[in-house]
This record gives structure tokens, C-alpha cells and sequence, in this order.
């Protein structure tokens, strides 16, 4: 190191770092994965909160299953989409704690249709966080609801068919035409101002459930380079030019 | 003339290589290293230490959180 680079590098001049509330574990995704931003923004929006005490996760399987040895806060684990049931019963037991889900397509959109739908339904004062690759990545990227229509995927070889397969579903557009969601919004994580915006989405989540005002819908459309085959800086792209026109990024609901 | 100079560090063992920091930076300042680091990655380091500004967009994008950002005021 040149000696202007050790003046530069003192304490005091540090603008970015690792928040506090990131446990240090090195993170078991793929190089460029969303799921490591997205959990970088909710320990960052816990800890500038000062709420790591009285925040309590509900982690869903997928990738993202083991989100608990990443975020420094309490954590529970649910069988596969039953996030939003597990999160209600905790919410009600402790209406005094911050509760949110953490859920992938597959995870949310597919096998956990019925709990995403009745707990936001409810009004449940929870925040879920609904991140959307289009693909189940941690079992070898097969089709999820969410999949695009000719988007290939290991169990869509020649992409998705609507005639076989259906359509791509918008669950975040359904779930903002129920009464008991108060705040829903899509965001993404691909460049800075992008981050920054999703991170005050997540922040303005969170105050929600402060003033009780029901279900925080937030997800964010997120690459997944191993199941799409793809380089992380290609993913990028790919989902900008295929994904945001499906998945246009932007408040849908904000009571 | 720069008012602002940068520099990052970043946690070499820890970088997965992903590239995603190198195309962030708007000042062309980092690279993938020719050489690996223990899990076989090509870490970003910066090539061109002297061009950084410290705007913290490669920290922001960095999913596994290796870079810290360092600013410095040198009109003081
Ligand atoms: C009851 C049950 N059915 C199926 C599975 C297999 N399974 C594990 S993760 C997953 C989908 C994961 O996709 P997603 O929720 O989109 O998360 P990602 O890995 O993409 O973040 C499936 C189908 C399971 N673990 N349990
Ligand atoms: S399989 Fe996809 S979602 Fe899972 S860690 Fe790898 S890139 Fe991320
Ligand atoms: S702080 Fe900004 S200019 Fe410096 S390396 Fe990072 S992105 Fe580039
Ligand atoms: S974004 Fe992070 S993990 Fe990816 S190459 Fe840069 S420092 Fe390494
Ligand atoms: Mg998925």
C-alpha cells in the first residue's frame, strides 16, 4: 500500500462498510446472487432502526433457507411457503416485535399460495419479503410460477409453453387487491440507485408494522446467475430487459 | 484537483469474484486479480487506486458485503 493510500484508509474516512448486523458468516450463495444485497438492506434497515432486539425473521426453504446465519436477530424456520402462517402466530403472540417473512418465488408464489394470500388477507402486521428470480434455484432451477413465458429452465428445456404451463404469475399485483395490505411495492437490487430506493422500501416497511397498519408487501425482482446459466453481470441485463417488462418496478399501493 | 479521493479495501479471501463491483464503478478503478484466492476466485482489487472517488457504488452491490469504502476531503 502507497503511503496516500494508508492517509486515505484511516477510520475516520470510512463512508461504506459491513453493518454490524450481518453476522460475518460467509454467505453460502453463488458469486452475484440477489439474495446477498437483499440480506445486506434488511440488516442494514434493522440496525440504523436500532430494532435488532425486537425483530424476529421467518426464513422459508429455498436458498435463502439459512438466512438466519446471516442476519444477527432472532429467527424462526418454516416448512416450505408456511412463512406467513408461522410469522402470524408470532406477530400475535408478540404484537410488540417487528416480524417479517422471507420467501423466494417457489417458496411464496407456488406452494404457498394459500398462507401468502389469507395472512395478507388478514392484515397480519407483518412485512414480507418476496424475492422474485423467476426460477426455484436452490433445487437445480426449475420452472416457478413466476417463470417468463419462453424462459428456459431445467424442467422448461424449450421454454415455458402457456399452453402447458400457464402464465407467469403476478402475485404482488393480486396481493395489493386485498384489503388488509397496506403497503406493496416491487424493486430491484441491479445498480446503486436501485438499491438505494429498494432500501427505503424495506425501511418504510418496517415503520408500518411500528404504526400497525397491516400487511408490507415488498418484493424485489432479484437474478439467479446458477439457474439461469448466466454470468451474475449478464443476469443483470438479462433480467432488466425480460424481467421489468413482466415486473415493472414501482409502488403499487401505499395506504 | 479531485476534492474527493477514495480508496477501498477489500476482503480478498472473502470476494467470490462476481464481478458485479468492477462494472459498478464509475471511475474504472477495480479489477478481478489475475491471481485466486483460497476458494479459487479471481478477488476485485483496485488497478487504478488513484482514480477513485469514494462514491461507495462498488460497496453497495457487493452481495457478500467484502468492501469497506473510505472518502477523504483533501481541500481542508
Ligand atoms: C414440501 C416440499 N416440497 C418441495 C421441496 C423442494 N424445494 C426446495 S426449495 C424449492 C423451491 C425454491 O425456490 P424459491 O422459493 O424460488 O427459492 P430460490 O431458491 O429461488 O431463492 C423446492 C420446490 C421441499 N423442500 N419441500
Ligand atoms: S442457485 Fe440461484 S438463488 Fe440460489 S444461491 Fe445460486 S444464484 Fe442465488
Ligand atoms: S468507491 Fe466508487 S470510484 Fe472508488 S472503487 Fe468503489 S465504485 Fe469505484
Ligand atoms: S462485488 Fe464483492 S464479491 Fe463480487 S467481485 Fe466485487 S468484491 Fe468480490
Ligand atoms: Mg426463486
Amino acid at each position: 500500500m502507497t503511503a496516500e493510500i494508508t492517509e486515505i484508509t484511516r477510520e475516520e474516512h470510512i463512508v461504506y462498510r459491513k453493518t454490524p448486523a450481518l453476522t460475518g458468516n460467509v454467505m453460502h450463495y453463488c458469486p452475484g446472487c440477489s439474495h446477498g444485497v437483499i440480506h445486506k438492506l434488511v440488516a442494514e434497515v434493522i440496525e440504523e432502526a436500532g430494532i435488532r432486539d425486537k425483530t424476529i425473521g421467518v426464513s422459508p426453504v429455498g436458498c435463502s433457507v439459512l438466512a438466519y446465519n446471516y442476519i444477527d436477530i432472532d429467527w424462526a424456520e418454516a416448512a416450505h411457503g408456511r412463512a406467513p402462517a408461522v410469522a402470524t402466530g408470532i406477530s400475535r403472540l408478540h404484537p410488540e416485535k417487528y416480524v417479517f417473512t422471507y420467501q423466494g418465488d417457489g417458496d411464496l408464489a407456488s406452494i404457498g399460495t394459500a398462507e401468502v394470500m389469507h395472512a395478507c388477507n388478514r392484515g397480519e402486521n407483518i412485512v414480507i419479503i418476496f424475492v422474485n428470480n423467476a426460477i426455484y434455484g436452490m433445487t437445480g432451477g426449475q420452472m416457478a410460477p413466476t417463470t417468463l413465458v419462453g424462459q428456459v429452465t431445467s424442467t422448461t428445456p424449450r421454454g415455458r409453453d402457456v399452453k402447458l404451463n400457464g402464465f407467469p404469475m403476478k402475485i404482488t399485483e393480486l396481493l395489493a387487491q386485498l384489503d388488509g395490505t397496506t403497503y406493496v411495492t416491487r424493486q430491484a437490487v441491479h445498480t446503486p440507485p436501485a438499491i438505494r430506493k429498494a432500501k427505503n422500501a424495506l425501511r418504510k416497511a418496517f415503520e408500518n408494522t411500528k404504526k400497525d397498519k397491516g400487511t408490507s408487501f415488498v418484493e424485489i425482482v432479484g437474478t439467479c446467475s446458477s439457474g439461469w446459466k448466466m454470468t451474475p453481470v449478464e443476469a443483470n441485463r438479462w433480467m432488466v430487459e425480460n424481467m421489468f417488462p413482466k415486473y415493472p418496478l414501482g409502488d403499487i399501493k401505499d395506504i | 484537483m479531485a476534492k474527493y479521493r477514495g480508496a477501498v479495501i477489500v476482503d480478498a479471501e472473502r470476494c467470490k469474484g462476481c464481478n458485479l463491483c468492477v462494472v459498478a464503478c464509475p471511475a474504472g478503478v477495480l479489477t478481478l486479480a489475475r491471481e485466486v484466492n483460497g476458494k479459487g476466485y479471481h478477488y476485485s482489487e483496485m488497478a487504478r487506486p488513484e482514480e477513485c472517488i469514494g462514491c461507495a457504488n462498488c460497496g453497495l452491490v457487493c452481495p457478500d458485503a467484502v468492501i469497506t469504502v473510505y472518502r477523504m476531503n483533501t481541500k481542508q
